[in-house]
């Protein structure tokens, strides 16, 4: 701080300006290209009626990571949403995430509470075919989560255990679409190797 | 005393309370990991952890009103404007706060309706508030930013600490605007949430503490303006210059594209220089004052913001800050690790230091010191250290077990959670959540008692440079 500039707040007051302005245009700028890309129906994002197909999450050795993939007609609850359908579908298991406040427990990309498993990419989870649907005696995947969703305290799985949320059934039809479709977002390999072993 | 001092003395007071209920939630969090059949399907784990987190939001806003409310008339030497409506908004507030909690601790969450997002619950983490009190809490910023531009406008006077601080009123306001939105899209919803919890928390807020700091070492060391206000504007320029695209560290895995791989990369990793600067800034007005100060407890604790945010913020943040680490430890105990060190580092060791400045001053007290404030010191230090330390002990069996072997599955979750690294480091962590209750407890006696009882001595002012 020997030098003229250096014990002269103006000339830093100028650069805080300057950073700040710099920072704030570039950050404006890439937030309208990332807002494009994290539409529904945008290149990372897909549509809601993304819920009628099958998703898969395949490791592509091109991009080194983990990428969802949607495949050919897979109907949930045996039924084909059109996109209104599916959008108002989608929309009310986001509403439940939030009113009962699933992400001070659970994790959503990571983000949450810790407590409980990060649902990114659950709908893909091993552990409904294997343990769920035995379980409940159900036929498929979805009907699985309805029933355990519905009544978490009759399929304990471990000594934690999800509190009874008082769901209805459209409540939990809801957020299943919800996790079905979520599981379909390009999140650029995160979680790494979900439900396979390690690449090497 | 002014009218806003007398107000500030009530927001501090109420803060430092709500520290306690913050700790009070965060060690029922704690055991919730211990004993998962506590208070099940009564006063479940995400209350408790609603209350813990919302808490703790409130009494660091709180804490900064006191801290603004008691400067802001020294800085311009007049009473503040609309003092009247500030007690009023007080009283709000605190009213506001314990609705909010009642209903949180009673009636928790409702039924899948816009009506449980306006009265109940809006389930979006730190602001899940309803937005009736979300709506309340930009009243009472409102009524903030109107005192002190009103208070500066009518004393005519405009520092450069006070001129830094009017223009972070603005984002202080316009970003809190985002506690409301519900939005379908969860890539959407994170993108602003981040706004929200980086640029709102990590940037206003930060600014907002470094003009308080900077009364604060005026007063504490006698430190020049001149010296105080060019350390703020380089704080805010590295701040802000790395800490704005330093958002993108938040963006890897939300949806969002590549770039921010590199942008988030570099320029998180650039946040710990304000950090630095801080630490060498304070190692060298030490030397200065050779630890000498009227106010002992109010300079270590200053150290301790210095120290804490940069170990916590900055070396915590760097070591997942990259996106080849960070894809196996985000979203495990490791961020926890790095929130809670973090935090204490950035916000809560300079309100501490602010409090006993304020109360020194309040109270007359020529010179603060005495056994007391050490202890304190020592426990609430070393059982954040401690808490940060089982937190990251069992955030690296997580980032092991679960996100590099298991793949992030149920299985691969429940198999990280039962292993005996993880369950010693929520062991560890609730031992030093106690500990740091204890000096919790310290803390608030010797808060209490300094500057009324035998603490009180004789004025030693050391001179800047002596």
């Amino acid at each position: 701080m020997s030098n003229s500039h250096g014990a002269d707040p103006a000339f830093w007051r100028a650069g805080a300006i300057s950073a700040t302005v710099v920072m704030l245009v570039i950050l404006g700028l890439l937030s309208v290209n990332s807002l494009t890309v994290i539409t529904a129906g945008g290149s990372h994002v897909p549509p809601y009626t993304a819920i009628n197909q099958q998703i898969l999450y395949r490791y592509d050795p091109v991009k080194g990571y983990d990428m969802p993939v949607i495949g050919g007609e897979d109907l949930l609850f045996g039924r084909r949403y059109d996109p209104e359908q599916a959008r108002a579908l989608v929309t009310r298991g986001k509403l439940v995430i939030q009113t009962k406040a699933c992400i001070d427990c659970h994790t959503f990309f990571g983000i949450g509470a810790y407590f409980a498993p990060d649902l990114t990419k659950s709908w893909l989870d091993p552990a409904w075919d294997q343990l769920w649907m035995p379980m409940t005696g159900s036929k498929t995947r979805e009907e699985a989560m309805v029933k355990f969703l519905i009544h978490p305290d009759r399929y304990p799985t471990w000594s934690r255990q999800m509190p009874d949320l008082h769901l209805t059934q459209q409540d939990a039809e809801g957020v299943v679409a919800y996790l079905k479709w979520m599981s379909a977002i390009n999140t650029n390999g995160f979680p790494a190797n979900f439900g396979h072993a390690p690449q090497p | 005393m002014y009218q806003s001092q007398k107000l500030a003395i009530k927001y501090l007071v109420v803060a430092f309370a709500l520290f306690g209920v913050m700790i009070a939630a965060g060690l029922l969090t704690a055991a919730y990991y211990l004993q998962p059949r506590l208070l099940f399907n009564t006063l479940d784990f995400s209350t408790a952890k609603i209350l813990h987190i919302n808490t703790l939001v409130v009494w660091n806003l709180m804490g900064f009103f006191g801290a603004v409310y008691w400067f802001l008339p020294q800085e311009v030497e007049r009473e503040v404007v609309g003092i009247r409506l500030a007690n009023v908004m007080f009283w709000v507030f605190c009213a506001a706060f314990l609705t909010v909690a009642a209903v949180f601790a009673v009636v928790q969450t409702g039924p899948s309706a816009e009506s449980t997002l306006w009265l109940i619950n809006q389930g979006r983490k730190y602001v899940e508030a309803p937005r009736w009190a979300a709506l309340g809490i930009l009243a009472i910023v409102a009524v903030f930013m109107f005192n002190i531009i009103a208070t500066a406008v009518k004393a005519r006077r405009l520092s450069g600490v006070l001129g830094v601080l009017i223009v972070d009123l603005v984002p202080l306001f316009v970003l809190y605007l985002d506690a409301f939105p519900s939005e379908t899209n969860m890539a959407k919803d994170m993108y602003w949430w981040w706004w929200l919890v980086h640029l709102w928390v990590e940037g206003t807020w930060e600014v907002l503490i470094a003009c308080i700091m900077a009364w604060t070492l005026m007063r504490l060391l006698n430190t020049s303006r001149r010296i105080v206000e060019t350390w703020l504007y380089i704080d805010i320029g590295l701040v802000m210059g790395s800490g704005i695209l330093g958002l993108g560290h938040h963006y890897y895995w939300i949806g969002t594209p590549k770039y921010w791989f590199a942008l988030g990369g570099f320029f998180s990793a650039l946040e710990p220089l304000p950090l630095i600067g801080m630490v060498v800034h304070a190692i060298y007005d030490a030397g200065v004052h050779r630890m000498h100060c009227s106010n002992r407890p109010a300079l270590y604790w200053m150290f301790a913001e210095a120290f804490g945010n940069f170990f916590g913020a900055g070396v915590f943040g760097f070591m997942m800050t990259l996106p080849q680490i960070n894809l196996f430890t985000h979203g495990t105990q490791w961020t926890a690790s790095h929130g809670h060190f973090a935090w204490w580092g950035a916000y809560v060791c300079g309100l501490i230091s602010i409090f006993y400045v304020v109360l020194a001053e309040a109270r007359g007290a020529r010179q603060i010191d005495g056994p007391l404030w050490k202890w304190s010191f020592a426990l609430l230090n070393l059982g954040i250290i401690g808490m940060a330390g089982g937190l990251l002990i069992a955030g690296m069996a997580q980032t092991f077990h679960e996100r590099a072997l298991g793949g992030s599955t149920l299985q691969s979750f429940i198999t990280a959670q039962a292993s005996s690294w993880f369950v010693e480091g929520m062991w560890m962590r609730m031992a030093f959540g106690v500990m740091f209750a204890i000096g919790y407890v310290l803390l608030v006696v010797d808060l209490v008692r300094v500057g009324r009882m035998a603490s009180v001595v004789e004025l030693r002012i050391p001179e800047v440079g002596a």
